[in-house]
């Protein structure tokens, strides 16, 4: 187990370096950060001085080179627009990107969960029916589009709501948290909703499937003839075996919400690393983008891990010792 | 981005707004799409920064509520002799620190302003030395007799000697680095109406009220918040909602929107930028078109039928919402030494265009790229495609290639060697005077002289070139302002570039609040009154 966890961190740090790479191959073609760095009346000697002092004349694999060196050395370097350290400025953004993220899968797991259980046990259910349709919905609109429209009725028309930002906050020594405010509260409502959406009927439609496919199987027959309740059937036998796949995919899932709460941080204003990300990309502010590549790699490779590891709880084949499974759940 | 805005527009047209609720008394709060990117005074020439410091700092002498050039913290400024200055500080001017203004921070700024990190050398070096008299008195020398010093100094803002000293601020914030968040970066400490009360960079910044202010101002904004929203539909809904008194720009497609829902307006008006387009004059055979062996713009007549061709009339009808203001020259009527009666754009006259391109030898036209930012001017894109269409109309095939401004600067600029045969681009001086229009874009590129640097396309006239330092530094306005005329008129004759028109600002205004708007698109919250 031990060794497995090793084997993965060792793999892990191959990813970010390839991550990286690529990152550094492709930043050539989001322009060039000079003209935003300056104002207009400044020199050709001062812009080329500039260029120097910022490495932009090296090759691109000097310029990757250098960022490894200085990032294994903890040092991720300085923001291009806002002159200050960007692990500083991603530790400022990270507590609103993942509160964010992690309040979305859990609403997405909720609501995601019960109502994939109840589509798969009354299949020709009217509510069923509703809610089939209503996923359809989610998986098919664009972020951005929900996001507006949630915008302009609850915050323009029926002024329930604030349009943007992330409303007071309240420091957690450098942990800064919305939960904690009434108005943080509010600001939280529709972007965590936009979020989730989409992840939710995701995940509706894979319990759905998967317990059809598991309510069809032998045991679950046996099981009722063994005249165990249909809580215990539907929900200890039944859902309990759906997991598997249910745990994978939400996990892949929290990193593609970390990683894609930058369309709803647009919309909303939100002040996550998102955001910061998608500034820096035009801006072409170099250090944010490398350092918000790696740092969601690592989240994918963490992620993962924890997934790996989860299989281990809920799935005991898997286990080396060989516990076997006790009970009925 | 188009789509956003329909997609808002129709469902706002069927919902009826509440009016705006009334927030705590003279609190202000606004937003612009840009980021706020730091609080260093010397930090980055860029106008929404220096704009915004224009809150918490001040300079010598600045601009009132119609950009005219007035007295802030000299008393007086007057030129002694041909390179010299005397300026004469206000007395009783306090900091936001209670600290004093003195000669001491003057000379402390503008030393600064000339450190490694400082954005603001241009300016400071046209001062070559300052000889301090007393406390509040100095003479400033520069090195050649220079009229236009005044306007220069604009934007070199005062700050604090003691309190830069004692928190280790004595250099501009350094873009590599190095010092582990220079304190200037993230603080503020001037003499201006406004001190920082809160500063979180990238998301939100708190303004006071300072009650030591030196002078009296319209405004009775107590707290004033920025935040800086990004997204068009967001910044215009958090208008709607009644959230923010202000945010700016305002999509002009989102104008008839703004009209209709009651508690808020558009407020518009001309800015000072220019918006032209500019043809390669330099290389031998352009980069991006099927003439071979030659270049067509070297000829004065194909850059006349361009001229001919292009209609700035359809094109403020149909693309700018009927807002912008078609032009002749190359500076806006704010600028110092633009000519009224040189302001008229080429006659409209395909037929004419389509001789001279004969004439040239181009009887069937012929095919060019031309390169375009889509997120820099207002409906930048749209004004190219435009003038892809009516050059389609004389014969001349445009591909526009229209990118995002890091993408379009990193191409046409000086860095990748002005990669580029037919472009868009606008300009405001920095000085609000011709010759920071002159000589960036209408004099010969020479790297030596650091002439021509936004002269993308390389118009080239010897005499415009004579005339731009002559310009710069001639005292008696009446000759200066016949050389200014003179160079005009040349560059006119000589199709240079061919200048568009001034695009419209447009604000976006809560009517619990009165703003000024200022033609280089500034907020200045010493104007701002809350009802």
């Amino acid at each position: 187990m031990f060794a497995f966890i090793i084997r993965r961190l060792l793999q892990s740090v191959l990813v970010m370096l390839t991550v990286a790479l690529i990152a550094f191959a492709l930043f050539r073609f989001v322009g060039d950060p000079i003209n935003n760095l300056v104002g207009q009346d400044t020199t050709l000697q001062d812009r080329q001085k500039l260029r120097e002092t910022l490495g932009l004349n090296d090759s691109v694999v000097v310029q990757y080179w250098r960022y490894v060196v200085n990032t294994a050395k903890g040092d991720f370097g300085y923001s291009y627009m806002h002159r200050r350290p960007v692990k500083t400025m991603l530790l400022e953004r990270m507590p609103a990107t993942l509160e964010l993220s992690i309040i979305s899968i859990l609403l997405a797991l909720f609501i995601g969960v019960p109502m994939g259980v109840y589509t798969s046990l009354r299949r020709d259910g009217f509510l069923a029916k509703i809610f089939m349709s209503i996923s359809l919905i989610g998986i098919s609109l664009p972020t951005f589009l929900i996001g507006i429209m949630l915008i302009l009725l609850f915050g323009v028309i029926l002024r329930w709501l604030p349009t943007f930002g992330r409303g007071e906050v309240v420091a957690l020594g450098t942990w800064t948290t919305g939960l904690l405010t009434v108005s943080g509260l509010k600001a939280l409502i529709m972007p965590a909703i936009t979020l989730a959406l989409f992840q939710m009927t995701l995940i509706m439609r894979l319990v759905r499937s998967e317990m059809l496919e598991v309510l069809r199987t032998d045991y679950i027959k046996f099981a009722r003839a063994r005249g165990l309740s249909n809580r215990a059937v539907n929900f200890g036998h039944a859902l309990k075996n759906t997991l598997v796949p249910v745990i994978t995919i939400t996990g892949l899932q929290l990193g593609s919400v970390i990683a894609f709460a930058i369309i709803t941080e647009s919309v909303f204003q939100w002040p996550g690393m998102g955001r910061m990300f998608i500034e820096a990309v035009a801006d072409v502010d170099i250090p944010v983008m490398a350092a918000y590549l790696c740092l969601i790699a690592l989240f994918f490779v963490v992620i993962n891990l924890i997934v790996d590891l989860l299989y281990y709880a809920v799935d005991p084949r898997l286990r080396v010792d060989g516990g076997g499974s006790g009970g009925h759940g | 981005m188009q789509w956003k805005a329909t997609a808002i527009a129709g469902a706002l047209a069927a919902a009826t707004l509440m009016a705006a609720p009334t927030a705590g008394a003279k609190e202000f709060s606004w937003a612009f799409q840009g980021n706020l990117q730091s609080l260093d005074p010397h930090g980055l020439f860029e106008t929404f920064t220096i704009g915004f410091h224009g809150n918490l700092y001040e300079p010598l002498i600045g601009y009132d509520d119609k950009m005219n050039v007035v007295p802030m913290l000299a008393e007086s400024f007057t030129q002694t002799d041909a390179n010299t200055w005397r300026a004469k500080l206000r007395a009783g001017v306090k900091f936001h620190s209670g600290n004093d203004l003195t000669t001491d921070d003057f000379i402390f700024s503008w030393k600064r302003a000339l450190t490694e990190g400082s954005d603001m050398k241009v300016p400071a070096r046209k001062i070559k030395e300052i000889k301090k008299i007393d406390d509040l008195t100095f003479d400033i020398i520069t090195s050649n007799p220079n009229p236009i010093l005044p306007r220069s100094l604009l934007i070199l803002y005062v700050m604090d000697k003691e309190w830069s000293v004692a928190h280790k601020t004595e250099a501009a914030t350094n873009l590599k680095g190095g010092e582990e968040g220079n304190f200037a970066n993230l603080n503020a400490n001037g003499t201006g109406p406004f001190m920082v009360t809160e500063h979180a960079a990238g998301v939100k910044t708190v303004l006071k009220r300072f009650d030591g202010y030196w002078r009296n101002i319209a405004s009775n904004v107590t707290k004033a918040t920025f935040t800086p929203i990004s997204q068009d539909a967001t910044r215009v809904a958090a208008l709607l909602s009644g959230e923010l008194d202000m945010v700016y720009p305002v999509p002009v497609q989102d104008w008839q929107r703004l009209t209709d829902a009651p508690g808020v307006q558009p407020l518009a008006g001309p800015e000072a930028r220019t918006i032209f387009l500019g043809f390669d004059q330099v290389r031998d055979e352009l980069l991006y078109s099927d003439v071979k062996g030659k270049n067509p713009f070297k000829d004065v007549r194909v850059r006349e039928a361009f001229a001919h061709a292009i209609n700035v009339e359809a094109i403020k009808k149909k693309v700018m919402r009927d807002a912008s203001f078609p032009t002749g020259l190359m500076v806006a009527p704010q600028i110092g030494g633009f000519v009224p009666e040189m302001n008229t754009h080429w006659a409209y006259d395909t037929d004419k265009a389509k001789k001279l391109l004969a004439a040239a030898g181009y009887p069937n036209g012929f095919s060019l790229t031309m390169d375009c930012p889509n997120d820099r001017y207002v409906n930048d894109e749209k004004i190219c495609q435009a003038a892809a269409a009516m050059l389609a109309r004389v014969g001349v095939k445009v591909k526009v290639l229209a990118q995002t401004k890091s993408k379009y600067f990193g191409k046409v600029l000086s860095q990748n060697n002005y990669d580029t045969s037919f472009y868009l681009l606008g300009w405001t001086p920095g000085t609000m005077d011709a010759h920071q229009a002159i000589e960036p874009l209408m004099a010969c590129r020479t790297k030596e002289k650091g002439r021509g640097l936004f002269n993308l396309g390389g118009y080239c006239n010897e005499r415009i070139y004579a005339l731009a330092p002559m310009i710069e530094s001639e005292t008696d306005q009446a000759k200066r302002a016949a050389m200014i005329r003179e160079v005009f008129k040349i560059h006119q004759d000589e199709v240079g570039h061919i200048p568009l028109h001034q695009q419209p600002l447009s604000w976006g205004v809560s009517d619990r609040v009165t703003v000024n708007q200022r033609p280089d698109n500034v907020l200045d919250l010493r104007y701002v009154v809350v009802k």
